[in-house]
């Protein structure tokens, strides 16, 4: 009996978090997805409905993962500390991204393989977002607590990678508009600020507390 | 952040004003300014619909809902967003209308739209439209033979080309203002001679058997079925014949990405994504609405290619494109 309730409770902490805030935001961060799939199913997405589906699920995304990123400038710019939820943001980043990809290749392509195939070979803008994919797998792998200790100091390097998946799920939205308007623009500078941010503080000498 | 969801005050698709209401809507704003010119109008009585001879040329597929046409479309003088048009365009006055017509032709002038098409008989044409961002439509356009109004001007012999210009009036069109503009105004477009004279290429004053909302470009608009949507330049106030391959908008914009011609060609990628197939808007797949509808085969000049083909014997598609 205390073991089933021990390993109920193993399992919601490894999906929702122990934290009650934390899962009302997993369940906040799920919402978009939720209300998408049903405006789409209800026929209340317009004309075009898997094209907005498919956009709106890969711009959650990129905004997810633009926010777990923006969680240490914050705190150094004299923000709140947001560290614990950072985790769940992140991982929010990749469930959107999964969904995006799922509609990409299910509803779109209609599971097409060898179409699918052509475009992430042929299509410049599908590449780089299947790179950004294939970057988050890995990190959406590793964010538990038993991966971070197994990993140890080598899961900081691994996680810097989220600039590089951000970076190319930036230029992604950017290469399938056909002019140039604000909105990837606008997502492109924010990753770019962060990035400048990080590149900015891993230069600058340190302060050490052993000095005072 | 900017988080588009669409919220309360957006239109669903189940609010959207009827046909008739709405062209009521028109009709009364006309109305004050339109009494004594709606003697004038070569249709008869403004709330009458347009009547019009059906036309071998169409085809029997399902028209795409009037809906979907009159929401979903590009025309960006009104904004990006392919809800802009539909948002925006209210504020276009569309009467009076002139068309300038210069040029190598012999009556050069700016024609009042009601003169240009006079006693030319209105057709329907139901054409596919295919557009280059891999939709696809099927549109019961209302219009004329572009031929028969080129034959009203008489075009000198020396003309090769026809050069079109949409309307620059940013006081009207929100998306010809402000910092950020998309593209070089006007809106520049242009057919070889032989590809405007051929009997498929029409000028159309409406849709669905009324006359054309102004965000599909009223009062009068090019269509050219076997070509991408974005060569079917929309509000036109100026056709100038020409023995230079004209300008042409998105080619200017982007030269490596779209060409003078524009064919549609499933063989022709765009550089960024295939055009081998088609989003049909409007589509069904089961009870869920267009979130399962299959894509549609794009077909060579859009399923026209019976008809217009011989116009590009010997010429390199792949390299015209």
């Amino acid at each position: 009996m205390a073991t089933r309730s021990r390993q109920r409770s193993t399992l919601s902490r490894l999906i929702l978090g122990a934290d009650p805030q934390r899962r009302t935001l997993y369940i906040a961060g799920m919402t978009p997805a939720v209300l998408y799939f049903y405006w789409g199913l209800t026929n209340q997405l317009g004309a075009d409905p898997q094209n907005v589906l498919e956009r709106a699920l890969g711009l959650w995304a990129l905004r997810f993962l633009i926010a777990s990123l923006a969680i240490t400038p914050l705190r150094q710019l004299g923000g709140p500390s947001l560290y614990r939820f950072r985790r769940a943001i992140g991982l929010l980043a990749f469930y959107y991204a999964a969904l995006h990809l799922t509609v990409y290749m299910v509803l779109d392509k209609g599971l097409d393989l060898p179409s699918i195939i052509a475009d992430i070979i042929k299509r410049p803008y599908i590449t780089v977002g299947m790179l950004a994919f294939a970057i988050l797998v890995p990190l959406a792998v590793t964010s538990n607590g038993p991966m971070i200790r197994r990993l140890g100091a080598n899961w900081r390097k691994l996680h810097r990678l989220a600039y590089v998946a951000a970076a190319a799920a930036a230029l992604h939205f950017i290469m399938l508009v056909k002019v140039w308007p604000g909105e990837p623009l606008i997502y492109a500078g924010l990753v770019a600020a962060l990035l400048l941010f990080r590149l900015a503080n891993s230069l600058r000498p340190r302060a050490r507390p052993a000095r005072s | 952040m900017l988080i588009r969801i669409p919220n309360a005050s957006d239109a669903r698709p189940s609010e959207i004003t009827d046909r008739s209401t709405y062209f009521g809507r028109r009709e009364f704003m006309l109305g004050a300014a339109a009494f004594s010119a709606a003697a004038a109008l070569p249709f008869g009585a403004i709330a009458a619909p347009l009547s019009a001879t059906k036309s071998p040329l169409s085809t029997n597929e399902t028209p795409t809902p009037l809906k979907d046409v009159t929401s979903y479309n590009n025309f960006y003088e009104f904004g990006t967003d392919k809800g802009d048009p539909a948002k925006n365009a209210h504020t276009l006055t569309t009467k009076p209308w002139k068309v300038k017509v210069d040029g190598l032709v012999d009556k050069p002038a700016d024609y009042d739209l009601d003169d240009l098409i006079k006693d030319i008989a209105l057709e329907e044409r139901i054409y596919r439209m295919r557009c280059v961002e891999g939709w696809s439509m099927v549109i019961p356009w209302v219009g004329v033979p572009l031929a028969s109004v080129l034959a009203r001007v008489s075009p000198q012999g020396s003309a090769k080309y026809l050069a079109f210009e949409t309307l620059v009036r940013p006081e009207e069109m929100p998306g010809q203002k402000g910092f950020f503009q998309a593209m070089k105004w006007p809106y520049v477009e242009g057919l070889r001679l032989d590809e405007a004279m051929h009997p498929l290429t029409i000028l159309a004053v409406g849709l669905y058997g009324e006359k054309l909302p102004n965000q599909n470009g009223a009062p009068i608009r090019l269509v050219v079925p076997w070509k991408y949507g974005f060569k079917s330049i929309k509000s036109v106030v100026r056709m100038t014949l020409t023995d230079k391959q004209p300008i042409t908008s998105w080619s200017r914009e982007n030269p490596r990405e779209y060409g003078f011609y524009s064919n549609v060609n499933p063989a022709v990628d765009h550089p960024r994504w295939s055009q081998a197939t088609e989003r049909r808007i409007g589509d069904q797949g089961g009870s869920f609405g267009g979130l399962f509808a299959k894509r549609h085969p794009t077909l060579l000049f859009n399923g026209y290619a019976e008809q217009v083909a011989s116009l590009y014997s010997g010429l390199d598609l792949k390299a015209n494109y």
